[in-house]
């Protein structure tokens, strides 16, 4: 079927065209925003086709028919948001502005999916498929990665503290946390499972509070291993770099090691203690895709299912929100980040 | 002999002998096995794993480590000045995607086997080899390249004999990290049906056979933590050799 | 008034200051110099307690430092040191404002006391309050870092190498201000420098020390006329002797009658300015004028004079 059959000579041809010129557009090195607004343009081209083109092909079809996008598409979306990814970055927009356009950007994904003009594709009809699965699937990869986040900061920043002020414990401290870092992810998560099995058969009262060789606990306790060295590490790199004329300044002047604590150290290194809290968050999403595998729950649990039925569309369906979550952690972070390193405390003296 | 050369030789002993012996080690697994259950995985020899393993994550990480640094270099060189920008946004949005989604999403595309898994290693090992060797290559000492250019050394000699020297300590920072995520990435591979040390784990998972998890986990673990300190101690010493001075983070 | 008390410090077997006696007069300055490693910044280290003593006592104003919890005492005591300090993320005003509000000033107060010490220091208060450490320059991080130690009026003012950081005519200008400001506020201060030629100008006392004991404590004349050894000598550094000397006394001193060619140079003015005038116009001697009336000439020999016999 040639190209124009698919959706119509119009729709194809207004898509088409939008497409080129997002392209023309995202060319032009030295002006940004013709770049952002030509990716949006692509963007909007492509899902144009996307949406008019499932439909079309499935009228004549049966039931059973379904629609997915091949490699050429999924190489376009790239280049669209490579693009304006692009554009962004030399655009430099505030923090602010950055978490607008991120909003904005979510609720016109979310109005996409949610006005049916996808609803032809096979990924969309997977999900329709599995409503409920899917909604605690993304609850609890989303509680896996933000609880053992919160755990590991709960455990890490005191630990931080420890190390930044006694040598002894940081030399030994960050070697065994990063040799931890190292080992593969799906060992970390098997072997916890005896470890787990074996607390749960012996500490009594281990079982009733939901800790099982299989399940939620062995995926939340690796990643929390594995959360602990961005979050000790720049804990104490940020603690370090405050000034040690500032240091010794407020040593001098009478501050006790507690005030200094709160109201020197913690708030100079807080950017950099945040950009560790950034590469737990987004590793976190990663990894607990793996928890599919040892029955953590999580998106994982559709991609291994999708892998071993050989199913595309399960896969996706697991792996393109995982892959959403990531970036807009990573971008909220990043967001983060820079309101802490732009608005030093105004408080009045 | 120091305490952690002790360690390093034990642990390097216990590895090969996993992996050579397995059955030696029967009477230490036989109690997570499940009841007449097969103690040690053998439908496989460990030994074609760990080479297929190994073999995997070394190709993927040479051809990753040529390409990453002959781009860093390109994209450091005042022609290819303009491209900066743009990698520096293609390597931190790539390195937001996670490696098992990488793995998954290259599945549709390439079918089962060896190759997704060496794709997604290839391109996922690109990233951070090619942030550091970037990062490292633009911020040498000035007055060095500096020096280079007064005593008349030409583009070609301030590059091999002065800058990849310079920065090698960083860029094999990048080269290590890049290792231990494919150490990971491939056991993962198993899943999609490569041949590496993952097949062990998942066979344990998918038959509750504990004993398989453990000793798949156990070499897997063992392997990633040794390349590790090898590749620490390799960087050490190429530092020392480039100064010491260049002591930059990776 | 502090005295210093036989005060020693000893890691593992060195002895870094070595029983190190002295008195601070209230309402002065008095300048220890020494190089490094001669144990003048842990002598200062050991007055607020940022170094416990090995053994001596320090007292201020006959109260026994080692009596009174360190940070209780540390806000008593003034510290401004080299590079500042300065808190980054603190406006200039609440930089200024933290020991007060250590000490639990009320807010009016704090603000009153900022306000005052900005303008004393020669800063628009409305210009300045609310700017970041960042914004300023070199000079005026300085200003703001020694304002911030002076704010809860401290006894003791204690400074290590304050100017350190600065260029030579900033400095220059730095250590008049501390100057006029501490002969305006009466402060008692002491300060560590490894340069000679600040602690003349600044020191109403100066403290040489050398491998961690005091081996001079004087008047700054006394240090360059007599140095007690050869060290001292040579921290004063022999070429530059009699200039340092003559740049210590006023020309008031040894005006004859008399007349002389040339322009008057003030009574007030050092010796080393009347030489100067005397070699640069040619001539044996100049006028000398008190409010703009010359009273007299000073002659070369007088100045030759003058320097033979030391102080």
């Amino acid at each position: 079927m040639p190209v124009w059959g698919v959706a119509g000579p119009v729709t194809t041809a207004i898509a088409l065209a939008a497409m080129v010129a997002g392209v023309a557009l995202g060319l032009q090195a030295a002006r940004p925003w013709w770049r952002l607004g030509g990716s949006l343009l692509g963007l909007a081209g492509l899902v144009l086709l996307l949406s008019r083109g499932a439909g079309a092909l499935l009228v004549d079809a049966g039931d059973l028919a379904r629609v997915s996008p091949a490699a050429g598409f999924w190489c376009l979306l790239l280049v669209f948001m490579m693009l304006m990814a692009d554009a962004l970055s030399a655009l430099r927009p505030g923090p602010r502005l950055r978490l607008g356009l991120l909003a904005l950007f979510l609720v016109g994904l979310a109005a996409l999916l949610a006005s049916g003009a996808l609803s032809e594709l096979s990924i969309m009809q997977e999900y329709r498929g599995r409503v409920a699965g899917f909604r605690t699937a993304a609850a609890r990869h989303v509680a896996l990665a933000l609880g053992s986040l919160a755990a590991a900061a709960a455990i890490g920043f005191p630990l931080g503290i420890l190390c930044h002020r006694r040598a002894r414990l940081r030399s030994l401290a960050i070697p065994v946390l990063s040799f931890l870092q190292t080992i593969p992810s799906l060992a970390m998560f098997g072997i916890m499972i005896p470890v787990l099995a074996w607390v749960a058969a012996t500490v009594p009262g281990a079982q009733e509070i939901g800790i099982a060789g299989i399940g939620f606990a062995p995926a939340f306790l690796a990643l929390l291993l594995y959360s602990l060295l961005p979050v000790v590490a720049n804990t104490v790199a940020g603690l370090d770099a405050a000034p040690p004329a500032a240091v010794e300044a407020a040593r001098g002047m009478g501050m006790t090691d507690r005030q200094r604590l709160w109201s020197i150290e913690l708030p100079l290194a807080l950017p950099v203690i945040l950009a560790g809290l950034r590469i737990v968050l987004v590793q976190n999403v990663g990894l607990a895709v793996i928890a599919g595998l040892i029955g953590g729950g999580g998106f994982g649990t559709f991609v291994f299912q999708g892998l071993n039925q050989t199913a595309t569309d399960l896969i996706l369906l697991g792996a393109l929100p995982t892959v959403v979550l990531a970036l807009v952690s990573a971008i909220l972070m990043d967001i983060l980040v820079d309101f802490a390193r732009r608005t030093p405390k105004r408080e009045s003296a | 002999m120091t305490a952690g050369g002790v360690l390093r030789t034990a642990l390097s002993l216990l590895l090969v002998a996993l992996v050579l012996w397995p059955h030696a080690f029967a009477p230490v697994f036989a109690p997570f096995a499940p009841e007449r259950g097969p103690v040690i995985y053998d439908r496989v020899s460990l030994l074609s794993l760990s080479l297929s393993h190994l073999g995997l994550v070394a190709a993927a990480s040479s051809l990753a480590a040529l390409v990453a640094v002959t781009l860093a270099i390109l994209v450091t060189r005042p022609a290819g000045a303009a491209f900066r920008p743009l990698s520096r946004t293609l390597t931190n949005v790539g390195q937001t995607f996670p490696p098992v989604a990488v793995l998954a999403l290259a599945v549709p595309m390439l079918g089962f086997g060896a190759w997704p898994t060496l794709v997604a290693l290839f391109l996922y090992g690109l990233l951070p080899i090619f942030e550091n060797a970037m990062t490292a290559l633009s911020t040498l000492p000035p007055r060095t390249l500096e020096a280079a250019r007064g005593m008349g050394m030409g583009r070609f000699q301030r590059l091999w004999q002065v800058e990849l020297p310079l920065a090698a300590p960083v860029i094999l920072a990048g080269v290590r990290l890049s290792v231990v995520i494919g150490l990971g990435t491939a056991t993962i591979g198993s899943t999609v049906a490569a041949r590496t040390l993952g097949e062990v784990i998942i066979a344990g998972l998918l038959t509750n056979n504990t004993a398989f998890v453990l000793q798949g986990g156990l070499i897997v673990g063992l392997f990633a933590v040794l390349i590790y300190d090898a590749l620490v101690r390799l960087e050490a010493r190429i530092a020392r050799r480039a100064g010491a001075g260049s002591a930059r983070a990776g | 008034m502090i005295e210093i008390d036989r005060i020693t410090k000893v890691y593992d077997d060195t002895t870094v200051v070595d029983e190190v006696s002295m008195t601070v007069e209230t309402g002065t300055i008095t300048v220890i110099v020494g190089t490094s490693g001669s144990g003048k910044t842990t002598l200062l280290r050991m007055i607020n307690r940022l170094v416990e003593p090995s053994s001596g006592e320090v007292r201020i104003n006959g109260e026994v430092t080692r009596d009174i919890p360190t940070h209780l005492l540390r806000r008593r005591i003034g510290y401004a040191i080299q590079g500042h300090g300065l808190f980054p993320h603190h406006t200039v005003a609440r930089n200024i404002a933290a020991v007060p509000r250590l000490l639990g000033w009320p807010k009016d107060k704090i603000a009153r006391r900022v306000d005052e010490l900005l303008t004393l220091f020669g800063m628009e208060p409305a210009a300045f309050r609310d700017r970041y450490p960042a914004e300023l320059s070199g000079g005026q991080q300085q200003r703001v870092g020694v304002a911030r130690a002076l704010a809860s009026r401290p006894d003791l003012l204690l400074m290590d190498e304050p100017f350190g950081a600065l260029d030579p005519i900033i400095r220059g200008r730095a250590q008049e201000d501390l100057r006029a400001i501490q002969q305006k506020l009466g402060s008692t201060i002491v300060l560590v420098t490894h340069d000679m030629e600040e602690a003349i100008r600044l020191g109403d006392r100066v403290g040489v020390m050398d491998g961690g004991r005091l081996v001079q404590h004087g008047p700054p004349e006394e240090i360059v006329a007599r140095p007690a050894n050869a060290f001292v000598a040579e921290m004063v550094g022999d070429a530059e002797r009699p200039m340092r000397l003559l740049s210590l006394i006023p020309v008031r001193g040894l005006v004859e009658p008399g007349a002389a060619g040339g322009d008057p140079v003030p009574e007030g003015a050092s010796l080393r300015d009347a030489l100067s005038a005397c070699l640069w116009t040619g001539r044996d001697a100049v006028p000398v004028e008190r409010g703009g009336a010359v009273v007299g000439r000073i002659t070369l020999d007088a100045i030759r004079g003058r320097v033979e016999h030391r102080a």
